[in-house]
């Protein structure tokens, strides 16, 4: 079995458009909650900025380097926690993670919309980390409201 | 015959002694030999013999399974020796790999005679085992780290070796090719300017000593590190040679049994070399394992197998110039190369071509190959790197060539 063959598999076009074209890639300039995620093996580096208020997402942008996996995943989070609580969006990211990392995965009681496309990965257990990254450091961001983030020190 | 039908009589013989002795290479192309090296069947025999005709201790016991562990780890120590071409076995001590070489000898060497002041010079090429080793040392002793940075193709920027020997450095750290690019530092115009101002020299000998000629009295170095994995051999076993009189003077890195010539109450007497820095029972099937592997490289012989990477270098950098989009890195020159051939896809990160090369069957690495600040020096996230030994074919390279352009299809319009 080939690539060549079979986009249907990892590299799907979601994927590769997403990672190509963010439409939420950029950094934030006073983000209620921030954290940077750093995948060591590979050299992938995410830093996720988000506006909540009122308790929902108004706003959510990354930044960062990484594989196409790493960088449509980040992508992908950003456009689909817009809007929602951070209850719900804790919620969700609960469910794409227990969705992705078995093999056989029951569908997910969430809704987790074009997230789907990133199921081609449960193939590469490498390359999980690559999908996770950012879903983790959004759990991080969540716990670490920045403040007093500024982001001429960063 | 003539020259070239020798040459390709000779090719067709290593092409069968590789089909015999590495059969599940058939159907595979693997190309990161400078991660690990294949195993050979004599190897795998020769270590499993340790188990399978009976177990025992080295240096111990007096009875005849203790008589054979004992020659087979001594045979190997000479073997070693003359592979290298040291003064002695004496000088050859057994460690877990090129890491564990470095880290007890930063410990040993390092810790008693770094000072507050004294300078250590490393270049940016190293692998974070010839790198962190000394920072940390340097970081508790009160030194300076002097950094060697390289040009624009790998190479060690000649022109900053003067400034360096004004600062006269007690240490210099440096590894004889890079893993990442496989340029091969110029040794014979760097080694002797530092000794003889006092300089003592370490070699990171990982991606050299599997893949160059190696005489540790020509090239004139203090010390010298490498791994038995990359060379055929097992993981967890390496060799940290030494001269004798330096290793004569430094303190054991580590304590525990076999490395005593007696031990009184407030009184220790270590033992001699090598044993001294040898505590502790050791991986003794992988010391078998490393001198079947010496055996076999010597059966291959070291010159062929430099000819025959030239070759391939020669050949890659050729196929891969073909290939739209793709930029290699490192030295222009198949010469001045170990067998590595990093490389670039514009648009195409190095862990996506990695993962749809393996998919094709094509066993290559992506990343930062533990060396960040060469990295970092040239503003890339990371490399795709192919690696080649002796088992290495053109047809190998050619498949690498066929998968990048698979690589290049599904990404099609998004790069």
């Amino acid at each position: 079995m080939s690539f060549a063959d079979n986009d249907e598999d990892l590299y799907r076009a979601v994927i590769l458009e997403h990672s190509a074209h963010p439409p939420h890639k950029g950094r934030m300039a006073s983000p209620t909650h921030h954290d940077e995620g750093i995948n060591p093996s590979c050299g992938d580096e995410i830093e996720l900025f988000f506006r909540v208020e009122d308790d929902v997402i108004q706003e959510a942008t990354f930044d960062g380097v990484g594989c196409s996996i790493c960088l449509a995943s980040a992508s992908m989070l950003t456009r689909a926690l817009r809007g929602k609580s951070v209850g719900e969006a804790t919620d969700f990211y609960r469910a794409f993670k227990s969705w992705i990392t078995v093999r056989d995965p029951e569908p997910s009681p969430i809704d987790l919309e074009e997230l789907e496309a990133l199921g081609g990965v449960r193939k590469y257990p490498v390359r999980l980390k690559c999908a996770l990254l950012a879903w983790e450091t959004f759990s991080g961001a969540m716990r670490n409201p920045s403040l007093c983030f500024d982001p001429k020190l960063n | 015959m003539s020259v070239a039908q020798q040459a390709s009589s000779s090719a067709s013989s290593l092409q069968q002694k590789v089909a015999l002795d590495f059969p599940f290479l058939e159907g595979t192309v693997y190309l990161d030999s400078a991660a690990t090296s294949q195993m050979p069947l004599q190897v795998r025999q020769t270590m499993s013999e340790h188990y399978s005709l009976g177990a025992s201790n080295v240096h111990r016991g007096v009875y005849e399974w203790s008589e054979r562990a004992t020659d087979r780890f001594e045979d190997t120590r000479r073997k070693v020796a003359t592979f290298i071409n040291a003064r002695s076995e004496r000088e050859c001590i057994f460690t877990a790999g090129t890491t564990d070489s470095m880290n007890q000898l930063a410990q040993s060497w390092g810790e008693s005679n770094i000072q507050a002041g004294d300078s250590i010079v490393v270049t940016v090429m190293e692998h974070h085992s010839n790198l962190l080793p000394w920072t940390q040392l340097a970081e508790r002793r009160g030194a300076e780290i002097l950094w060697w940075t390289v040009d624009e193709n790998g190479l060690l920027d000649m022109s900053q070796l003067d400034a360096l020997l004004e600062k006269r450095p007690k240490l210099l750290a440096m590894t004889w090719a890079s893993n990442v690019t496989g340029a091969i530092n110029p040794l014979e115009r760097i080694v002797p300017k530092f000794r003889e101002q006092g300089t003592v020299v370490v070699l990171d000998g990982a991606q050299g000593v599997p893949h160059l000629p190696c005489d540790v009295q020509k090239l004139g170095i203090d010390f010298l590190a490498f791994s038995a994995h990359k060379m055929l051999g097992p993981t967890g076993i390496g060799v940290l040679w030494g001269r004798e009189e330096l290793l004569e003077a430094m303190p054991p890195p580590r304590f525990g049994g076999g490395m005593i010539l007696s031990v009184r109450q407030g009184k220790v007497k270590w033992a001699d070399l090598p044993q001294k820095f040898e505590g502790g029972t050791p991986n003794i099937s992988g010391v078998h394992g490393l001198g079947a592997a010496i055996e076999y490289l010597q059966s291959v012989g070291m010159d062929e197998i430099r000819a025959h990477e030239v070759a391939l270098n020669q050949y890659a950098l050729k196929k891969l110039a073909k290939i739209e989009g793709l930029r290699v890195i490192g030295p222009t020159e198949p010469e001045n190369r170990s067998g590595v051939v990093s490389f670039e896809m514009a648009g195409i990160h190095p862990h996506d071509l990695a993962t749809i090369l393996g998919r094709e069957g094509v066993c290559v690495r992506a990343g930062h190959h533990c060396c960040q600040p060469l990295m970092r020096h040239w503003g890339c996230a990371g490399t795709t790197r192919a690696s080649f030994y002796f088992y290495t074919t053109t047809d190998d390279i050619d498949a690498l060539a066929k998968a990048l352009e698979v690589a290049a299809k599904v990404f099609e319009g998004y790069r």
